[in-house]
């Protein structure tokens, strides 16, 4: 019930911020103009469409999540709301979890308006709608949530602007560390192997969510790896927030 | 006394600065607040009261000490629900209007969602925003986010209620309407946790009083057991008589026009006083003997901490 009061007053204040109507603006932009591009382009212009419009989701999404989501708590601190609020028979984690929660909830709606012009737009040079599509917007979704995670475990300790690096960061290595898993592959065995396993296996791997290549070409995806990405995303969202729990169960609000 | 909250030796300390160096803010206080009293919480900037506060309320969390609250542990949520709480500067959410902020405590609160409306119009009421109940709190002054804290802090009906300074920013009429409320608080059975820098209001309503200085509790107790009742001085206002010759009797200090203000220590004095103004022809204004007020246990206890 006090996490449902926390979350649903954090949508409110999300959908009272001017920033976030600019970002969905911007995001419309980007995805209607895959159609220019599209334009200009020889060769399958539906195909440049789906990538162009699925590439802006997940960028636009992500921007979000980190824009918003590192300010979060951090504004609470800053401007002493949250001395009101905990006061209240509340714990911290519900307050936490509600935030949490309120901005997922906020994120979901924007990504369905986003994913709503999307479709229109394919649709309006297919003229089907391509429900396959909704599977890479599925899972940018859980990407948002993990992103969303980070953030807020940055929000709890420092800076917006240091968070948002630090989240920006992250989202940047997340797309890029698969490339050490190539290189574990080619590696002979030895210490530099090992060492750089440890670190595939701590870095995050945001590839895992990326089934935009999959769905535009219209290539087979197995069905234990949507399931492999999905306990991927829960599990690694599920232990940033219990990070962050931890870090603000004990934090002094000074 | 029945305490509604008892702290024993609570000790904080903060580390700042780039080489982190702890600086001890509380240093072992110790206290008991009385049911149904109004209890000030007095000390100079930095002393250490909004600190105390934050403890009592769980948002900073002691290095050692005990608090209870009706007998509970500070942090239990059973205890928050008896307590309301008004910082110092208020800021709340400041895209919700007046109504909709006291709504969404009242739903932190769990009050039932029938008596929510005129729980909240009671309230605005009370504390003078039923003109504003639709307005965002980002247009209020800081007068009016006074008066929402204090509606916001009262919205579930706590017995114990802590107010961080209340009556700032508060125009004179304004501080008198909190000052009735908070006595109507007492008279209602409510215990009011009150920390202030305006002594004045303090002398004027508070049972007991506590003075922190440097982390410490330097003094506590009733008013009337902690502030001397004999005379220290008598304040004369008179004119029409050569100060020259009142200076033999006490300070003549110089106040408006031809008024002379005229500080008497000792008792015999003021008589030989009145006679003076008697054979001088001139005229008293004024004869008023002052005992000693919490303003100057404040500033002794300031002084010798």
């Amino acid at each position: 019930m006090k996490i449902r009061v926390i979350a649903s007053n954090t949508f409110k204040e999300a959908i009272r911020d001017r920033i976030l109507y600019l970002l969905l603006f911007f995001a419309a932009v980007c995805i209607a103009f895959s159609r220019l591009l599209a334009l200009l382009t020889v060769g399958d212009r539906v195909k440049i469409i789906k990538d162009v419009g699925l590439g802006s989701l997940s960028l636009f999404g992500a921007l979000m999540a980190i824009l918003m989501g590192t300010g979060l708590v951090y504004k609470e601190i800053d401007k002493k709301t949250v001395y009101t609020i905990l006061s209240k028979p509340i714990h911290r984690y519900q307050f936490l979890l509600g935030k949490y929660l309120g901005l997922i909830l906020t994120l979901f709606i924007m990504l369905l308006l986003m994913s709503f012009i999307f479709l229109a737009l394919v649709f309006f040079h297919s003229f089907t709608i391509e429900w396959k599509l909704l599977i890479a917007v599925v899972y940018i979704f859980i990407e948002i949530c993990l992103i969303t995670a980070v953030a807020l475990l940055f929000s709890c300790f420092s800076t917006p602007i240091l968070s948002s690096i630090f989240s920006l960061s992250f989202y940047l290595i997340g797309h890029t560390s698969w490339g050490l898993e190539n290189s574990i592959n080619k590696m002979n065995s030895g210490i530099g192997k090992i060492l750089i396993q440890i670190l595939y296996t701590f870095l995050p791997d945001l590839e895992n969510f990326n089934f935009k290549t999959e769905v535009v070409h219209n290539l087979p995806i197995p069905s234990e790896i949507f399931l492999y990405s999905f306990i991927y995303g829960t599990f690694y969202s599920v232990f940033l927030l219990a990070l962050a729990m931890l870090v603000f169960r004990k934090k002094d609000f000074t | 006394m029945n305490a509604v909250l008892k702290i024993s030796d609570l000790h904080k300390s903060f580390k700042s600065g780039f080489i982190p160096r702890k600086k001890e803010i509380l240093r072992g206080i110790s206290l008991d607040v009385g049911e149904g009293e109004i209890f000030g919480y007095l000390g100079p900037n930095g002393a250490g009261k909004t600190t105390t506060l934050k403890c009592i309320l769980g948002l900073i969390f002691p290095d050692k000490g005990n608090i209870e609250i009706f007998g509970l542990p500070h942090l239990s949520l059973e205890a928050k629900e008896q307590i309301g709480y008004l910082p110092e500067n208020p800021y709340f959410y400041d895209y919700l209007t007046a109504s909709e902020f006291l709504h969404f405590c009242c739903q932190l609160t769990l009050i039932a969602k029938k008596e929510r409306k005129k729980k909240i119009e009671a309230l605005l009421r009370l504390v003078g925003l039923e003109s504003s109940t639709h307005l965002q709190l980002r247009k209020f002054s800081r007068g009016m986010l006074q008066r929402i804290g204090l509606a916001q802090a009262l919205i579930h009906e706590p017995s114990l209620v802590f107010l961080d300074e209340p009556l700032g920013g508060l125009d004179p009429l304004g501080r008198k309407e909190i000052r009735d409320i908070i006595v109507r608080l007492k008279e209602e059975g409510k215990t009011v946790f009150l920390c202030s820098h305006i002594l004045q209001d303090i002398e004027m309503i508070c049972d007991r009083v506590a003075i922190i200085v440097n982390g410490e509790i330097s003094s506590q107790g009733k008013l009337k057991d902690l502030i001397a009742e004999e005379i220290l001085f008598t304040e004369i206002v008179l004119s029409g008589v050569d100060d020259q010759k009142l200076r033999r009797l006490g300070d003549a200090v110089f106040a408006h026009g031809e008024k002379i203000l005229l500080k008497v220590y000792q008792e015999e004095k003021i008589d030989q006083v009145l006679r003076l103004v008697q054979s001088e022809k001139g005229t008293i204004h004024s004869l008023i003997p002052r005992t000693e007020t919490l303003e100057d246990l404040f500033v002794d206890m300031v002084k010798k901490g």
